[in-house]
């Protein structure tokens, strides 16, 4: 326990800077509404990609369906908020989402991951996100097809920093622990893990669960900011994004996707200048780094103050 | 009674008979070797005691504790619970997972964290952690193995993998371990050390052993009693010195003597 003292301190540092770094900047007029903007889509990319970083990278499943489990949370604080506009409807439709979403993961989860696996559940979990978006579509309470607007502004920046922080801790928590060393065992091979008496659906499902759970914080905060949402926002593409960034950072590395999420927010707002150019840019820039760094930018490598501390000490030594 | 009785065990694929109606029994802490040519079906009657596949017909139970358990139909999951943990022939660690961790992980089910106590960091957690640690470092110490304890299990040479592999079994604290060939592409000497460390934990940890192997010299001077399979039927048994002189095993697998 006090061992790891100075490594959750250190944590907490970072955090804590991190934040008044970013309002600092903003009282000095550096970060204006644009990159204010960009910094806020850039942490709710941030807590999809993790989310998805723990499906894919560590319980090993290939899930398409990410953005169905956004949708969920979006439109639980859009409508929740519309009749309740203060900060607590907002706290109270983010709980909402979270076990929607919780409970429909489950759902979708236990009916694929008995059987399938790899290709084939990427292609479930697709049909299942799909499902959600379709009944969104044609529900009168979500506003159907053109989705719902006026949503109260009810979060700002320090909301979405906040939540990141929240979730990351959440999620790097709960892989380094005993739960976390069974998701990987099941994602490293499926017959050892069951020989070792590890329930393999219980674990995969776990992970299912939680990367969901992470999905609708995002949608939540997604709706309350952008104050606009409609069901086309939650299509395949967006599912697609959200691989994008989880396999450019490196597919089991949270310290990749923290990297990707933010190179890929800048590159995207950077690109705005040159026009229909811009997707273009961006595509050639993923290629580039796809054939350069397959493994994604920074493979499955982790950033730990204890590696960072041990080296330092060992450099010590070595001097005296 | 029996600590592990299987009877007329049968298992087909598709036209194919694997497994012909073996019956055989283990008892408490006994050392007991499967030993028959290749294709006999040795690897897939252990697959069918750890519940890896399910029996055609036929029956397994294990008597543990004054209860019966029927395992007929359970789950790989449900038997490794059970006390029963195994190797495999074709190593199956988890590559990309540390040798501690791959110790640890077999320890999954023997503690308990929660989910919150994980995600808090309670102080509980990092007691359960420790505590697991400890066991696991003991562990690696008997098999030689510390000084590897942060290598990737995939970076580690062959017979270190393999041995490994029991390692893993033995953190689930089974009853019983199932060993399939242990031996495979060591050299004699790495071999003997094998034979003396499975005698050594089958009394230290007071666990029953059923081995496959290949290798005659550890089989003869480990195994109290030996199966001899051929072409999915249980052909002979008896102890090694029975087993050496049985006319049938002789034809069937170990051959006559050069001289």
């Amino acid at each position: 326990m006090k061992a790891n003292l100075k490594y959750i301190l250190s944590w907490l540092a970072v955090m804590v800077l991190g934040f008044a770094l970013i309002d600092v900047l903003i009282l000095g007029g550096v970060i204006d509404t644009f990159i204010e903007n960009m910094l806020v889509t850039i942490g709710i990319n941030i807590i999809l990609a993790t989310g998805l970083n723990l499906i894919i990278g560590f319980s090993g499943q290939f899930s398409l369906g990410h953005a169905g489990f956004m949708a969920i949370g979006a439109y639980a604080t859009a409508i929740i908020t519309q009749y309740w506009s203060t900060e607590l409807g907002f706290i109270i439709s983010l709980f909402v989402g979270m076990a929607l979403a919780a409970i429909i993961a489950a759902i979708i989860g236990t009916a694929t991951f008995i059987r399938l696996k790899g290709d084939y559940l990427a292609i479930a979990t697709l049909g299942a996100a799909e499902i959600i978006r379709n009944v969104i579509n044609n529900l009168k309470i979500t506003g159907g097809s053109s989705g719902m607007f006026n949503i109260p502004q009810l979060c700002s920046w320090p909301t979405v920093y906040v939540l990141v922080c929240i979730t990351t801790v959440v999620l790097l928590n709960f892989i380094r622990s005993r739960d976390g060393r069974a998701i990987k065992a099941v994602r490293e091979d499926e017959i050892a893990a069951s020989a070792m008496g590890i329930n393999t659906t219980k674990w995969k499902l776990a992970a299912f669960v939680l990367g969901g759970v992470t999905a609708a914080i995002a949608g939540s905060l997604h709706a309350s900011y952008l104050q606009t949402i409609a069901p086309s926002d939650f299509g395949i593409m967006e599912s697609i994004s959200i691989l994008v960034i989880v396999v450019l950072g490196g597919v089991g590395s949270m310290t990749g996707t923290f990297l990707a999420a933010t190179v890929l927010g800048v590159l995207d707002t950077v690109l705005q200048n040159f026009g229909s150019l811009r997707m273009v840019i961006y595509a050639i820039a993923l290629i580039l780094i796809m054939i350069f760094k397959p493994s994604g930018l920074l493979g499955n490598w982790e950033f730990s103050f204890k590696n960072l501390f041990a080296r330092f000490t060992k450099k010590k030594e070595a001097r005296s | 009674m029996h600590l592990l009785q299987v009877d007329h065990v049968v298992r087909k694929f598709g036209g194919l008979t694997a497994v012909n109606d073996v019956s055989l029994h283990l008892d408490d802490q006994e050392l007991v070797a499967l030993i028959g040519p290749n294709g006999a079906g040795k690897t897939t009657l252990f697959n069918l005691l750890t519940g890896m596949i399910p029996v055609t017909s036929g029956k397994i139970v294990l008597n543990k504790n004054s209860q019966s358990y029927d395992l007929t139909k359970e789950s790989a999951t449900k038997i490794a619970d059970l006390g029963l943990s195994r190797t495999f022939q074709n190593i199956r660690l988890f590559k990309d997972l540390t040798v501690m961790d791959n110790v640890l992980t077999a320890m999954t089910n023997k503690y308990h964290e929660g989910f919150m106590t994980a995600i808090l960091r309670l102080p509980n957690f990092y007691q359960t952690e420790c505590e697991m640690r400890v066991a696991a470092e003991k562990l690696l110490a008997i098999f030689n193995l510390t000084a590897n304890a942060n290598t990737l299990a995939k970076n580690l040479p062959y017979g270190t993998q393999r041995r490994l592999e029991i390692v893993r079994a033995l953190a689930t604290r089974p009853q019983i371990l199932f060993l399939d060939e242990p031996a495979a592409g060591m050299n004699p000497e790495e071999t003997a050390d094998l034979t003396q460390l499975i005698k050594y934990i089958q009394t230290e940890f007071k666990i029953t052993v059923l081995l496959i192997e290949h290798d005659m010299s550890l089989v003869m001077n480990l195994a109290q009693r030996i199966y001899v399979l051929d072409q999915g039927q249980i052909l002979a048994t008896g102890t090694p010195e029975e087993i050496k002189v049985n006319p049938k095993v002789i034809e069937a697998y170990l051959g006559e003597g050069d001289e």
